[in-house]
């Protein structure tokens, strides 16, 4: 934990030395006769503000003064490390997929994995729940409420469907 | 329930239709294949985007298209956000976009941007929208002469306010600016026309160049009242209100254009089918009556005559910029 | 008397057979549309607009408002069921709803929330009824000065609901802040923080985007880690007696109703504020007036009952500006003007004059619309527990999906999908450290609101920041937001010197 307050503290402290220079690309000044603040005056500031705190975090972090700082307990155990590790990736390979085969496929996959692989449920219950999900989306989201939502390559299945409903 | 069986033959004729699909539509005329895309250029709720709601409702009420236009608010950084976004659907025929002035103010402003307007696709023209100068009811302010003693008199502590800063509103004011020899007044930008009404009737701004449409309810109540309209010619709901011809300054006229563009590469056949369905929304009588109520110029305007004219705008849009003191760079 | 004349004439348009069946499906569809992350009151009423070109506009109207109403309680429900707000007006909701769902009282929770949205919606059409027109007239007088004075007051009543850890939660508050600021520059037009000149970036971080992120991905990835991946959800039994002990029970926040409901209203009918300052001005009050303020933020009922008590008067306020003036006061009543303008309704001052029978057959169907949600929402209290109950490995999978069609649909771009998968990443690892979130999320929904109100109003006074204590109105604000932040601080400070006089008499 000790290490990870401490690092953690380090990398956010870089972030905002990058966001203020991003932000110094537009004036960052205080034009009193034109009204004040300029474009960038408040993201520059804030990002300091930032920078500020994060070196106070830091400086704590070193001197033991808050209760992570003090902590001896890894910051993810070996276990949870496995189980964010699977989600996050899967999660991530989800949302990549849907830029390739859309969501009517990637959404499915993701359950699929989810409800099979980490939950141990009988293939029975991982098909209805797989099935009827991007039902549901198509019923709900495309036709009641009429939000198009990314389909990739699979996209020329559904002009049928489409010629149907409307 | 009844929806569920439909679904089932649905995917059952999709997959045997999928590949029969793509070629019967070839031999007809275009027509699209699943739900277009309707891209606003503005933020929910404002006068560019009623319009387009209001010909989205024509289109669907009275058929004009097989599938549903749906609408999408990309009004992010006067416009940038839905410019950037047709831009990257070049070539495709489902998604068009309703826009406004700032299709040409806002990629001259921002070179990096690195949109050019004039390679887009132009679908048609369907309003002209004017401006007005307005003022609150109980000023004292009657005339133009009046409007001008006033300002001048009153210096940077005359304050304005308009919709956005390099937007229609502030080149307005500029332009008045110059035509009318006025001194530096103070120009604060808000959020959107009715924003800009409200302030105009809460005291907090002294005048204002508001759309008739933004003003209706208040002129109507009493709140407010016209000047002059930045125009040739006066307006047939304002018979009253000079225009700026009538006030003997020449050649001051500027619209808020209301019109339909498609992203780059657009085959001409699907132009075409979009050139249609707009006719079709211009000669119904929906849009007659609100345009009519409204005190929008109804025209017309489609294709390759819109395509010279938005050339004919992004220069004259560049040129008036730059007598602002803004930067500009135009796209080769 | 005359109004009560005009309020029956409404009830003779708005109990008719065809203006009842819109106003029950409206409701039903805006809780639905509602209660789905992502999805607001702005979708359910932007895409139901053709719909209503199918009945005549007064339908229309009621049909459009009651959607609006229905989502108004529909946020409050995932707030507290899947601690994700729906909406930014249902942040607050969730500091204890979602803590009250965690120990097994999401019924409590979900009770506390429709009685204090009837409430508030009740009190708030009352006096939308009683005083329209005189305080639209008040309204006016906003201009950026008082604005940026009410933003700053919204920013004093949250001081205190950051941790105990000074440096993260400032941490916390500035990030917020600039990840607000990052998009074209409202005043100068110029673009700021586009990071590697991504076009997605021009539009800014949508407050969705974020809280989607941390409250949705960041909380399955955190109870993930706490459960084990084990655990249901939650373990509330539901029976109808419950519920009926839990409404009686709420007669001790009474007063937190009706202080919501006059704050969330008059709030509320500001232009450019809203329901998402007024629910958490009415969290912050209740908890700043509280015998014992600790409770809150750990399941204290009374948290609940303010902020959706105060955002669905504010609804109702929001309706004010829109009908009488023609300004609205969000995105939402943005889109009903829209719809009153396509059907030929002017709205504005001569409203109430020109159009007496749509304008009170409005009002009436919102003391319909307002009762048939609450009902609806609280005869569903089981079906909602029920959900709960289902196995984790099944109610993940379908809160990201839903996550990740909800960061979607709003904009239709897969850039925000990843700003939320990078958010929900980014909030878990941080708050494993104890970094607060909730600042941040505030932040992001105020922060444009207040720079932009501050910077119109120093170009209007020409650089001259006096013009905030200057003007009565915007004066008599900044005084109330500077007592809001010394307060806790004299308090803080007393209870310390006391603690210490205690340890040195020992």
């Amino acid at each position: 934990m000790r290490r990870a307050e401490i690092i953690t503290a380090a990398i956010l402290a870089i972030f905002s030395v990058l966001l203020m220079i991003k932000s110094a690309e537009v004036p960052i000044g205080w034009n009193s006769a034109r009204g004040g603040p300029s474009a960038g005056t408040f993201p520059f500031w804030l990002s300091g503000g930032m920078l500020l705190s994060s070196i106070w975090i830091f400086v704590r972090g070193l001197r033991g003064v808050t209760p992570q700082s003090r902590s001896s307990e890894p910051y993810m155990d070996p276990l949870t490390l496995k189980l964010f590790a699977l989600t996050a990736g899967s999660l991530f390979l989800m949302i990549l997929a849907i830029h390739f085969v859309g969501m009517y496929v990637s959404i499915p996959l993701f359950f699929i994995f989810y409800m099979r692989f980490m939950g141990r449920h009988s293939w029975i219950t991982t098909a209805i729940i797989t099935i009827s999900v991007p039902i549901f989306l198509f019923l709900f989201f495309e036709i009641a409420l009429k939000i198009t939502l990314p389909k990739g390559i699979t996209e020329p299945l559904f002009y049928p469907l489409y010629a149907l409903f409307y | 329930m009844a929806n569920i069986g439909r679904l089932g033959l649905g995917v059952g004729l999709g997959l045997a239709m999928a590949s029969a699909a793509s070629t019967n539509v070839a031999a007809q005329d275009w027509q699209p294949q699943k739900p277009v895309e309707f891209v606003i250029m503005a933020g929910a709720g404002g006068g560019a985007d009623q319009l387009a709601r209001l010909i989205q409702n024509i289109i669907q009420k009275n058929d004009f298209a097989n599938v549903p236009f749906i609408p999408i608010n990309k009004g992010g950084g006067s416009g940038a956000e839905g410019l950037r976004y047709l831009e990257s659907k070049s070539g495709d025929c489902h998604t068009i976009m309703a826009t406004l002035n700032s299709f040409f103010a806002t990629p001259l402003r921002q070179a990096d941007l690195g949109v050019d307007p004039r390679t887009f696709t132009p679908i048609a023209q369907l309003a002209l929208d004017p401006f007005i100068i307005w003022v609150q009811a109980d000023s004292d302010v009657e005339t133009l002469d009046d409007w001008v003693a006033e300002v001048k008199e009153a210096g940077s502590d005359y304050v304005v306010g308009g919709t956005g800063t390099g937007q229609e509103d502030s080149l307005v004011f500029t332009m008045l600016r110059t035509r009318l020899d006025l001194p530096e007044f103070t120009y604060v930008p808000f959020d959107g026309g009715g924003d800009v009404a409200k302030n105009l009737i809460g005291g907090h701004i002294n005048a204002s160049v508001n759309n008739p449409a933004e003003q209706l309810g208040f002129y109507e109540a009493g709140m407010s009242k016209p000047i002059m309209a930045i125009a040739s010619e006066r307006l047939p709901a304002y018979p009253d209100t000079p225009s700026a011809a009538d006030e003997g300054i020449e050649d001051l006229e500027y619209f808020q254009f209301r019109f339909v563009v498609g992203p780059p590469e657009m085959p001409a056949e699907c132009q075409q089918f979009y050139i249609d369905t707009f006719r079709k929304v211009h000669e119904s009588e929906e849009w007659k009556k609100y345009t009519q109520e409204q005190a929008l110029d109804r025209v017309f305007m489609a294709g390759d005559e819109l395509g010279q004219f938005i050339d004919k705008q992004y220069d004259v849009h560049a040129e008036m910029l730059t007598a602002m003191g803004e930067k500009v760079t135009k796209a080769d | 008397m005359e109004i009560l004349a005009s309020l029956l004439d409404g009830f003779s348009v708005s109990l008719q057979p065809l203006a009842l069946t819109m106003i029950v499906l409206g409701c039903a569809g805006g809780l639905v549309i509602g209660a789905l992350p992502g999805l607001g009151s702005v979708n359910g009423v932007a895409i139901l607009l053709p719909v209503t070109f199918l009945v005549p506009p007064n339908e229309a109207m009621m049909f459009l408002a009651a959607i609006y109403y229905g989502a108004m309680y529909g946020g409050s429900i995932s707030s507290i069921m899947l601690g994700i707000p729906g909406a930014s007006t249902a942040v607050a909701t969730t500091f204890d709803g979602r803590p009250l769902a965690q120990k097994g009282q999401a019924d409590k929770a979900l009770v506390a929330a429709g009685i204090g949205s009837f409430v508030g919606g009740s009190v708030s059409i009352v006096l939308f009824t009683l005083f329209a027109p005189p305080l639209a007239l008040f309204a006016l007088k906003f201009g950026p000065a008082e604005s940026f004075a009410l933003m700053a007051l919204a920013f004093a009543t949250f001081v205190g609901l950051g941790g105990d850890d000074i440096p993260k939660t400032i941490f916390s508050i500035c990030i917020g802040l600039v990840f607000s600021a990052v998009g074209l520059d409202h005043v100068s037009g110029m673009p700021r923080l586009i990071f590697f000149d991504m076009s997605g970036f021009y539009a800014g971080i949508g407050f969705l985007v974020l809280a989607i992120g941390i409250y949705g991905i960041g909380e399955i990835l955190w109870t993930i880690e706490t459960s084990k991946g084990k655990v249901e959800m939650s373990q509330a039994t539901i029976t109808a007696s419950r519920i009926f002990e839990n409404i009686k029970r709420l007669r001790h926040s009474t007063g937190v109703m009706m202080m919501g409901s006059v704050m969330g209203y008059f709030v509320g009918m500001l232009p450019a504020a809203g329901a998402t300052p007024a629910s958490l001005m009415a969290y912050g009050f209740a908890k700043s007036m509280s015998r014992d303020p600790d409770k809150f933020g750990k399941g204290e009922v009374t948290g609940v009952v303010a902020p959706e008590t105060a955002n669905n008067a504010a609804s109702t306020g929001a309706l004010l500006p829109m009908m009488t003036l023609g300004i609205p006061g969000s995105p939402t009543t943005a889109i009903l003007l829209g719809g009153m303008i396509i059907w030929g309704l002017q709205p504005g001052p001569m409203l109430f004059i020109q159009e007496r029978d749509f304008v009170w057959g409005l009002i009436s169907s919102l003391y319909t619309a307002n009762l048939v949600t609450a009902v609806l929402m609280i005869s569903c209290i089981p079906l909602f527990v029920w959900v709960l109950k289902m196995p984790f490995t099944i109610l993940a999978p379908i809160i990201f999906m839903l996550c990740v069609v909800g960061g979607f649909a709003p904009t239709n771009v897969m850039h925000d999908v990843w700003l939320m998968f990078l958010f929900g990443v980014g909030a878990y690892l941080l708050r494993k450290l104890d970094y607060p979130m909730a600042p941040a999320v505030l932040a992001i929904v105020l922060g444009p609101l207040a720079e932009k109100t501050f910077r119109q109003a120093m170009i209007t006074s020409q650089g001259d920041w006096t013009t905030f204590f200057t003007r009565p109105l915007s004066a008599i604000f900044m005084a109330c937001a500077v007592l809001l932040i010394v307060f806790p601080l004299v308090q803080n400070w007393q209870r310390k010197r006391r603690a210490e006089a205690n340890a040195a008499a020992e």
